[in-house]
């Protein structure tokens, strides 16, 4: 509660946890919010390419769809792609980095070595290998940023238990005798907890990004699904005219992507004194 | 970084043989025989062990061959090679514009903070890491080449580029003296490097404004203060040196990142590069060519931070 009430107090946090909120009201209710939900999956092309009016709020797509009834859906896929991929990305890349950390033997140089391997690509030319190679659908989108993704948490962990593994509240457990999973679990991991979450925060953002980038290419699920990067990709062909085809996405990606960079923002300082962004 | 490398042979390895199409008979094509699969197979070494197949790669890649494009029919190495200059002459740019504006918006801003100056730096940033590159790029394209129409729309040049020296564009007009072609190149790369050098030089504003004040309030520069030393050349001479080396630790990373978005950003404006070579692959399903790229990227990734290690410990004296 108090961490909740510290982060309302910060102004860009705040902002960035309403429009978190919208994101997350606007994909629940989706459907009655939408002004033609039916155009998600039907065509209507006597009414392609119209511009922003009072019938269509952000005007209308190459096949007749409504562009603001299409973002809200998209809203969705974003909020289920950045949250699984990431989700998954956390349960392989703690314990990982738990078990790197704690242990100091060569498997554990193994996992970090293997890590390594994974950061030595930029994620998104790695993600693109995946994807390609699993083809255009949303779960191997999902798998591809997975896959990519679990080692910024694996090194992060792993930094961080190795410097709260000589603590005194380490070694008093161990001499009670307490498991190495219990150390981990119950000792180590809610001492490093508060940056895991600030990674996972802003990692969300990076997420959508990358995801959005593969939706552009082709990679993304296929059509009708109402991506948003594939959305952008398909505006191309009706520039300049249709200046709002390529717009509407783009600003919901950049909404909320900053969402998620201001909230992480925000919890670094409420959660981590030692990195507040006024002393930083 | 050789254990690194040979992971990362291995690791594009695995990924290309979990295909689960058959690779022999997409390169037999659609009407081949049994018997004319299995020669096809025969032939490129897939019937061997995994373990064989994967020797095989280690040694075909580390003498240089990627093997051969299934589209362009030509060593995907050439290709890349060809390639190579077009994406470092985007590259390059982008990264010395998001250094030369971005570290002293962040020395300025760290120095005035809580100002105008510093809430409008912070928007910015804020946007420019947000903003998806290929957004960025259509939203300067649609402004610049076809409203205003000031800077063509794609591509790299009108018709030929200069003769080879370096293959970078700009360079080869300038040595030849070919004042026509450098404004040419100059115009035809204002656009891409615009939109990858914004989250570039959001990231480094980031950091150096953070860097700044974490010296600020170091105990050497009250020290400093506190004898007299005048604030000007406190800041000039102490603070921006040891502030401007984490900064350079960031260069390494923030170079990855402009390769990562060269892919999508080089597709917008049709730029002959290597992300939209890979683009191209990806659309022809030619994954001997991806793996390759990706690969490749590798390569000069590891290659990169090597050099900011090296230029990291030359300039500070903590590491030697």
């Amino acid at each position: 509660m108090m961490v909740f009430r510290r982060l309302l107090r910060d102004r860009s946090a705040l902002l960035g946890l309403i429009i978190l909120a919208t994101l997350i009201v606007v994909a629940i209710f989706a459907y009655p919010l939408a002004t033609f939900p039916q155009d998600v999956t039907s065509y209507d092309p006597p009414h392609r390419l119209l511009p922003p009016s009072v019938t269509y709020w952000f005007g209308t797509d190459r096949m007749g769809g409504d562009i603001y009834s299409r973002l809200l859906f998209g809203a969705r896929l974003t909020i289920l792609i950045a949250v699984v991929a990431t989700s998954v990305s956390v349960l392989i890349g703690v314990p990982v980095g738990l078990l790197a950390g704690y242990y100091n033997n060569r498997f554990s140089d193994l996992l970090m070595r293997v890590s390594d391997i994974f950061l030595a690509v930029p994620q998104i030319v790695l993600a693109i290998a995946i994807a390609q190679t699993l083809g255009p659908a949303i779960h191997n989108v999902i798998l591809a940023l997975s896959i990519t993704y679990w080692p910024f948490w694996a090194r992060l962990v792993y930094a961080e238990t190795r410097s709260v593994k000589n603590e005194v509240f380490i070694e008093a457990a161990i001499a009670l005798g307490a498991s190495p999973l219990r150390v981990m679990v119950l000792h180590v991991l809610p001492s490093i907890a508060s940056s895991v979450i600030v990674r996972t925060t802003i990692g969300m953002g990076g997420t959508i990004l990358v995801a959005a980038a593969l939706g552009f290419l082709g990679l993304g699920p296929p059509p009708p699904t109402p991506e948003w990067g594939r959305m952008i990709a398909e505006s191309r062909g009706f520039l300049p005219q249709a200046w709002w085809y390529a717009a509407a996405p783009g600003m919901a990606i950049l909404l909320v992507v900053m969402g998620f960079n201001l909230l992480g923002d925000g919890l670094r300082d409420v959660l981590d004194p030692r990195m507040r962004r006024d002393v930083r | 970084m050789p254990p690194t490398l040979l992971g990362l042979v291995l690791l594009v390895f695995a990924i290309s043989h979990v295909v689960p199409a058959d690779p022999a008979r997409i390169m037999a094509g659609e009407n081949a025989t049994p018997e004319q699969v299995a020669k096809v197979r025969h032939d490129f070494g897939l019937d061997l062990p995994l373990p064989v197949q994967f020797g095989h790669y280690v040694r075909d890649v580390v003498v240089g061959d990627m093997g051969t494009s299934l589209f362009t029919q030509r060593p995907v190495a050439d290709d890349l090679l060809e390639r190579l200059p077009a994406t470092f002459e985007l590259a390059i740019y982008a990264m010395v514009l998001a250094i030369l504006i971005g570290v002293p918006l962040g020395v300025v801003a760290a120095l005035h903070r809580n100002s105008l100056l510093d809430h409008v730096v912070r928007i910015v940033t804020i946007g420019g890491l947000a903003m998806a590159a290929f957004w960025l790029a259509i939203l300067l394209q649609l402004l610049f080449s076809m409203w205003l129409g000031v800077t063509p729309v794609q591509g790299r040049i009108d018709g030929w580029g200069p003769d080879p020296i370096t293959g970078f564009y700009t360079l080869d007009a300038l040595l030849r003296g070919d004042w026509d072609t450098l404004g040419q190149a100059l115009r035809y790369l204002a656009l891409p490097v615009t939109t990858l050098a914004l989250p570039a030089m959001a990231t480094i504003v980031r950091f150096t404004r953070a860097g700044v004040l974490n010296v600020m309030s170091s105990n050497f520069v009250f020290y400093q203060a506190a004898m007299g030393i005048p604030r000007r050349r406190v800041v000039w001479k102490y603070i921006l040196r040891s502030a401007l080396i984490g900064t350079l630790t960031q260069i390494g990373l923030i170079f990855g990142t402009l390769i990562a978005n060269a892919v999508v950003v080089e597709t917008v404006f049709d730029w002959p590069g290597l992300g939209s070579y890979a683009v191209g692959s990806i659309l022809q399903s030619d994954y001997n060519a991806i793996m390759s790229f990706t690969l490749f990227i590798g390569v000069v990734f590891i290659m990169t931070n090597l050099l900011v290690d090296v230029a990291q410990a030359v300039l500070d004296p903590r590491g030697r």
